[in-house]
């Protein structure tokens, strides 16, 4: 009995201790960006301008470019996702091929991001180079679309795997049914599995859109680091997160500094939105939300 | 025969190196039901999912031998059509979680692709509901999900499931053993009104519940068939004293 209220407790308190830290995280960031906040206030939010030298702060191009890189990069990687995930939760359960490339995926989410960096910087953007010129368009190589092809591959493994493991527990049962109406297998993963484990597989997104959005250093390695509204996907932009990295060791003046920390508190802000959406819409696709 | 909807020929099925079954040989009487009974793990589903090759889902599936439905061989016949015309309804009622009772009913048609007019499938909904003795039940919820409904409710809807795309035969995989008694009186009620439009073959290891539905009963025992006739011989005068010891409740 006391055994059972010691390790109740202890439960307790560990899930008590993350919502604590997540909470002091938040304040803490609040604090730290209150200089910026006083200065430029919620325009901060929709301003255009992001310029050190005459200390104008404002985060509207890093949000553009946040979203639109991992928009972009989820919309790249979900075919490749999903098929990886269909082919070894449903197709091919168990064999060395399914082993192959589940072990090949789990590698994915291994490597370091500083090594995706290297690789994008060394192997895509000249191969973005080459492309930008046939389509005689200035050759930077580095930009919004490398930084997604770059994402896109590294947040395949988070897709996936979430997405493998709820199809292959879609029970065998209703797989039958399906089969004994006279579908073929097409049939029964379109209109049994997939229904059956949307929300799941959303859940999946969900996991890799978030780490797609928070991503630094690979992104900052090719993405050119340009302080304005991109107009185009080839044009070099940067992430809330990639201007941190690259500006915070340079970061002198406090505005400048405290402006950095406001830009993380809005990347904290729009991470939970996203969750919180998310999970929202998570409860509503599965199979026991609605009647 | 002209009534001998399926005959089984020399026919043995198994999974790996094993066969299950042995060299049985057996016909199915149409517009009657069947009832083949024995203890578990004597061979009944595995005979059963070969009829309409759900068997060969199985990837270790073997069998060898033939089964002709309407005098063609099974194995010749593409599975997805074969199931078509040969419905199935499982120990464990499965209806789909994804879909309301109306898509249920209709789901044959949708997994299929085929596309009616909102009457036509209203009709086929209500006509099979109907048939499966659950429309007044659930008429004024056809939109709602089918799992809501209770056990014996969600075998029916399986039933319903199955009739609605016009079946000749229809296979119930042990239909009642996740059933209480009332829900199970009211499905061999139905068993034997459906048997007026195809023909069921149950498999059942319930002794009672074959002589209660069935008008020709086969006796499986590790594989073998054991005996097959009139269910109101065997359950009589059973030839072979195997039979009698299951009958009288010896093993299984």
């Amino acid at each position: 009995m006391l055994r059972d209220r010691f390790f109740k407790f202890g439960l307790k308190l560990a899930g008590g201790l993350i919502a604590l830290l997540i909470f002091s995280i938040f304040v803490s960031l609040v604090i730290a960006s209150i200089p910026s906040i006083k200065e430029f206030g919620l325009s901060f939010v929709f301003g255009k301008e992001w310029n050190p030298v005459e200390e104008h702060f404002s985060a509207l191009p890093f949000i553009i470019g946040t979203l639109l890189t991992s928009v972009l990069a989820l919309a790249i990687s979900l075919p490749f996702s999903l098929a990886i995930a269909f082919f070894s939760g449903e197709f091919s359960k168990k064999g060395l091929i399914s082993s192959l490339i589940a072990y090949a995926t789990d590698l994915l989410a291994g490597i370091p991001s500083v090594i995706y960096g290297f690789w994008g910087l060394f192997f895509l953007v000249p191969l973005i180079r080459k492309l930008e010129l046939s389509f005689n368009i200035p050759p930077y190589g580095v930009g919004i679309f490398t930084a997604s092809l770059v994402l896109s591959i590294m947040i395949i493994p988070y897709a996936s795997s979430m997405a493998r493991d709820v199809i292959a527990l879609v029970p065998s049962d209703l797989k039958e049914a399906g089969f004994a109406l006279g579908s073929t297998r097409l049939e029964v993963i379109k209109k049994v599995i997939f229904p059956y484990s949307v929300s799941g597989i959303f859940a999946g997104l969900l996991l890799a859109f978030g780490r797609a959005i928070g991503e630094t250093m690979a992104v900052t390695m090719v993405i050119g680091n340009a302080n304005r509204i991109p107009h185009s996907l080839f044009e070099p932009a940067n992430t809330l997160a990639s201007v941190i990295a690259n500006e915070f060791t340079e970061a002198t003046s406090d505005i400048h500094l405290s402006s950095l920390i406001y830009l993380g508190l809005i990347l904290f802000i729009i991470t939970f939105f996203i969750n919180y959406i998310g999970n929202m819409i998570i409860e509503r696709m599965s199979v026991n939300g609605r009647s | 025969m002209e009534s001998e909807i399926i005959k089984i020929r020399d026919f043995s099925a198994g999974y790996g190196q094993n066969f299950v079954l042995k060299n049985i040989n057996l016909s199915f009487e149409k517009n009657k039901v069947t009832a083949i009974m024995g203890p578990s793990g004597c061979g009944k589903s595995t005979l059963i999912r070969c009829i309409n090759r759900m068997h060969e889902l199985n990837l270790d599936a073997i069998h060898k031998g033939d089964i002709l439905f309407n005098g063609k061989s099974v194995f010749e016949t593409n599975p997805i059509l074969l199931r078509k015309k040969i419905g199935m309804v499982f120990q464990r009622p499965n209806p789909f979680p994804t879909m309301s009772i109306y898509d249920n009913v209709i789901a044959g048609y949708r997994l299929n692709g085929i596309k009616l007019s909102k009457k036509e499938f209203d009709l086929i909904v209500e006509d099979s509901l109907k048939k499966a003795f659950l429309w007044e039940e659930v008429k004024d919820n056809l939109h709602k999900k089918g799992t809501f409904l209770s056990g014996g409710q969600q075998q029916r809807l399986c039933i319903a499931r199955a009739m609605a795309v016009n079946p000749d035969v229809l296979l119930l995989d042990e239909p009642t053993s996740a059933l209480d008694p009332k829900a199970t009186a009211m499905i061999e009620e139905l068993i034997v009104e459906l048997k007026k439009t195809v023909t069921i073959i149950l498999v059942t290891h319930n002794r009672t519940q074959a002589a209660r539905v069935s008008d020709f009963t086969v006796f499986l025992y590790l594989g073998e068939l054991i005996e097959y006739g009139s269910t109101e011989t065997i359950f009589t005068t059973p030839k072979n004293p195997k039979t009698e010891e299951y009958l009288i409740g010896k093993f299984g």
